[in-house]
């Protein structure tokens, strides 16, 4: 069975596209057949964090208006054989996204991939409505700080309300975790920047893991490396152990200066 | 000062008024998100309405929503042309508890 993750955040620079990258090539690296996808339409990035701004030639677009084969478009990775990168269009716009055409190309994909990781645009646009749309589980991520938080919130009233999913009824409904990154213990642990807990209680969603502050994240996207296959890092360390949770593992969540959130807190079930 | 800072010298951390500053907010967005929504069309109904009678141009509506603890208020202001019979000005306030 095949999983659509959308990775969202509606706010702009909090760590989307690394984030995809990292827990797709973190998902590959696990055994699973992973594709991600840019829905970035004109602002397209994911090739460049992924190193393979090279080798695109054609693009989802092309593939969604039929002016090239699904498999043309799709870029193998070259250091995990069972990821692929499916680029977005540099000069059209977000207009020539079309629901049917994402349906289609996301079904197709559905029977080569374990996991396809839809990398959302910020805003809430024709692009991150067409990213969450058709996905089974959602990935929000927020930095601790007001405006991302706010921004989650809503992302999160779309995610249960604008999607395919959601128009289909009550049972089965899309399962959001959080992603918080950019996290600073110390500053957290002095009272200046929310506590994963504040966080937790306000969005009141599962945690599915904690990104530090660290300038691994920069290198890595120096270099074209995601952040999980780039150098030993706390972020990278981090960014396993949420893909292994994302990928169904259990595992203790442990945040540096920090308590460890309850049992309660982690089992909260979104109730606005 | 470290010995009574502890209790007198320490100013509220700003994480904490991050945090209530969204708790209240969100409490507010999350409830009239949706609702606040019609506030358009409403405006596009009133003013369809006047016209059957007067003359009123789209811009001479104003709409205002407020609330303020548990009562919200829907504020209607028309602006009717000098010309016209009767007021040059008509203030219709509705209350509703919310």
């Amino acid at each position: 069975m095949s999983k659509v993750i959308v990775v969202t955040s509606g706010k702009g620079g909090v760590g989307k596209t690394t984030s995809s990258a990292a827990i797709s090539a973190g998902l590959a690296s696990r055994g699973h057949r992973t594709v991600v996808i840019d829905f970035d339409v004109g602002l397209r990035n994911l090739d460049m964090i992924m190193g393979c701004e090279r080798r695109v030639v054609f693009d989802f677009i092309n593939v969604i208006q039929g002016d090239a084969k699904l498999n043309q478009a799709l870029i193998r990775d070259r250091r995990l054989d069972n990821l692929y990168v499916l680029p977005t269009s540099q000069t059209r716009d977000k207009d020539a996204l079309t629901q049917e055409g994402v349906e289609k190309v996301l079904n197709e994909l559905r029977e080569e991939f374990d996991y396809i990781i839809c990398d959302s645009p910020a805003g809430i646009e024709r692009g991150a409505q067409l990213a969450m749309y058709y996905a089974d589980e959602a990935v929000v991520v927020t930095n601790p700080e007001v405006s991302s938080v706010r921004d989650s919130d809503r992302m999160l009233g779309l995610l249960s309300s604008k999607t395919a999913r959601a128009e289909r009824g009550e049972e089965d409904q899309i399962k959001s975790h959080l992603l918080l990154t950019r996290f600073d213990p110390r500053r957290s642990g002095d009272g200046e920047m929310m506590s994963v807990e504040d966080v937790l209680e306000i969005l009141a969603i599962p945690l599915l893991g904690v990104i530090p502050e660290s300038p691994a994240v920069l290198r890595a996207s120096n270099v074209g490396v995601p952040v999980i296959l780039n150098e030993k890092s706390r972020a990278a360390t981090a960014y396993e152990e949420a893909v292994a949770r994302l990928d169904g593992e259990d595992l203790p969540m442990k945040i540096e200066g920090e308590k460890v959130p309850g049992l309660m807190s982690r089992l909260f079930g979104r109730s606005a | 000062m470290n010995l009574f800072g502890f209790t007198f010298n320490r100013k509220p951390k700003s994480s904490t008024q991050a945090k209530e500053r969204l708790q209240i907010l969100l409490a507010h967005e999350r409830g009239s998100g949706p609702s606040a929504d019609f506030l358009p069309m409403l405006q596009r109904d009133i003013v369809e309405a006047i016209k059957r009678y007067v003359q009123v141009s789209d811009d001479a509506v104003g709409i205002r929503m407020d609330s303020i603890g548990d009562v919200s208020s829907l504020e209607i202001n028309i602006e009717l042309p000098v010309d016209q019979k009767d007021a040059a000005k008509a203030n219709k306030k509705t209350a509703a508890k919310g």
